[in-house]
């Protein structure tokens, strides 16, 4: 099969060379083949997505006014609010629950003519590197079905690069987008916090949270945020300001930008991987731009600091998972031991230990040993990059230390699985913009993600270094 | 750093929680957070006494809407995602008069 393109569906399907219908029967026919091996649903819409697409093809043929994305299929993470669709976090606890309201992003996807295909499996609440926690199974990596597809998004990377959709949406509170991206050779886009509105994306940890897409090209990423991103209302953290323009800077090159190299870069990367960074700082040298040593010494605390910070407010914010409003009931005496019934049943060990963990660091007496010591290291990474940002435009680094692992490589202590993020998570806490671009392979012949980190609101020039990357690699 | 943390805090954080642990699962938790608390401690290696903790990345401040009124979500809509409703409420066991 071809391989479609989100600007390719969008431009022929409004200019009525290519029917919206065609392009999700593709993806269909790709589903029906290799889901049963993938499992990159826990639901597929497709009757939905039929009387979707063919409304938009009896649009065209009116002559009608289509939107940007005419028949664009996509595939959203099942933590994002779908109204009438089982939206599950691939959690027990939310089994059956129907959101009364959509997403602002996916209610602002459908108004440009993007065809939803389904609802994506995940870590449970987005907890996990590998989708390997969710209560629903693992999902598999396309490219190689004895590994991870990378997580927490692992279900939407899976999809885009199983061709079961020409995009996907993700989540990412310490690189649950760019990672999974990375592992399967993909696109992913963490923007700036407050950049996407996170109404209807269910909270896990709320000051690091983004939305964000998984894509096979940048141009396709560039064109989805300029729909996505944008002051929304209804998200009382979300930027005063417009979608920033990034379609258009996607040919500008590098010349005379200024590109960070780490040089006290945490450990841990395997060579295969740092080759290809190495690489990366040649293509983009060779580009035009310079490269320049610059120092983040608070870095390797970061994972300590997240740790602590996102169980916090996960803890906080999977209170109201208590049997009440939605999903499971355990029916007991009374109303606390009702709780205590519901979510000990409904809730995995990840989501369990992180909860607990942020319990703890939040409670009387080590409140200011753990929680507040984690909030001054955030400001501690976040100046950092400051400093950093006065020497260069944007930074590179690897997105993952490796390349895809096999299942069951990390599950045994949450530790290992934990020091996947290194390079993703110090992004969240400071909050701003980074994206994860293929570029090239490493071991086993899989892909290796080259992470571009910018400033907060930094995305024109983080778009302009992913272009580069993409024409070298 | 505090102590290391103990069998009886991991219970006590379970019911502060409300997650009904088995003691196997007591004791698998108290194991799994004394190593990640223990892994905490590189943090100790820093001067933290001047830093002003960073609680969101981003700030606004008093962020709110004009005082209009506006739709809220539909009633049946929502209390038909509930375990239990009644009388366009949702219903809940006993609140008090059960504790052991």
């Amino acid at each position: 099969m071809t391989r479609r393109t989100v600007v390719d569906i969008a431009t022929q399907v409004a200019a009525g060379s290519l029917s919206a219908s065609t392009v999700l029967e593709e993806n269909l026919a790709a589903i029906a083949a290799r889901e049963h091996e993938i499992h990159a649903f826990n639901l597929v819409t497709a009757d939905k997505a039929r009387e979707r697409a063919a409304q938009i093809d009896a649009d065209v043929k009116a002559g009608k006014k289509v939107g940007r994305l005419a028949g664009v299929t996509i595939a959203l993470k099942d933590n994002l609010c779908t109204r009438g669709v089982e939206t599950t976090c691939s959690s027990k606890i939310l089994a059956g629950w129907k959101p009364p309201y959509d997403a602002t992003v996916v209610r602002r996807l459908a108004d440009e003519g993007a065809v939803v295909v389904g609802k994506t499996n995940l870590d449970e609440f987005a907890m996990g590197s590998s989708t390997e926690n969710s209560a629903f199974g693992p999902t598999r990596n396309p490219l190689d079905t004895s590994r991870v597809p990378g997580g927490s998004s692992g279900g939407s990377a899976a999809a885009v690069a199983a061709g079961f959709s020409a995009a996907s949406f993700g989540s990412d509170t310490g690189g649950s987008i760019r990672q999974p991206a990375a592992l399967c050779g993909l696109v992913g886009v963490k923007p700036t916090y407050g950049m996407v509105s996170r109404q209807g994306l269910v909270a896990f940890g709320s000051s690091l949270d983004q939305i964000g897409p998984f894509t096979t090209t940048v141009a396709d990423a560039a064109l989805l945020m300029e729909v996505i991103a944008g002051h929304d209302p209804l998200d009382s953290t979300s930027l005063p300001q417009p979608a920033p323009q990034l379609v258009n800077v996607l040919a500008r090159g590098v010349k005379g930008l200024r590109i960070g190299r780490v040089a006290d870069m945490p450990e841990g990367s395997s060579p295969d991987v740092l080759a290809r960074l190495d690489a990366a700082f040649d293509a983009l040298r060779a580009a035009g731009a310079t490269v320049v040593d610059v120092k983040l010494p608070s870095m390797s605390f970061g994972l300590t600091a997240y740790y602590l910070v996102a169980p916090a407010e996960a803890s906080s914010n999977l209170a109201r998972f208590d049997g009440v409003r939605y999903g499971l009931r355990v029916d007991a005496k009374d109303l606390n031991a009702m709780y205590g019934a519901t979510r000990a049943a409904g809730f995995g060990d990840e989501v369990k230990r992180r909860i607990m963990l942020g319990t703890y660091a939040l409670s009387a007496g080590y409140y200011d040993a753990y929680y507040g010591k984690a909030l001054k290291v955030r400001r501690l990474i976040a100046d950092d990059f400051a400093k950093a940002y006065e020497q260069c435009d944007a930074i590179l680094t690897p997105t993952s230390p490796t390349v895809a692992f096999k299942f069951g490589d990390k599950t045994s202590n949450p530790l290992t699985m934990y020091l996947c993020d290194v390079f993703t998570i110090p992004t969240n806490l400071a909050g701003h913009a980074a994206m994860s671009v293929p570029f090239g392979t490493g071991d086993a012949g899989l892909p290796v993600g080259v992470q571009v980190l910018a400033p907060a609101l930094g995305e024109a020039t983080m778009f302009q270094v992913a272009a580069e990357l993409e024409r070298s690699s | 750093m505090p102590e290391p943390i103990s069998r009886n805090t991991v219970a006590k954080v379970a019911r502060l929680a409300r997650l009904d642990l088995t003691e196997a699962e007591v004791d698998r938790m108290t194991d799994q957070l004394a190593g990640m608390l223990e892994h905490f401690r590189d943090v100790d290696a820093l001067d933290l006494s001047n830093v002003q903790p960073l609680n969101q990345p981003i700030p606004l401040t008093n962020v709110l809407r004009d005082d209009v009124e506006q739709p809220s979500l539909d009633r049946d809509e929502v209390l038909g995602n509930a375990p239990a409703a009644q009388d366009g409420r949702f219903r809940v066991p006993p609140i008090i008069g059960f504790e052991e």
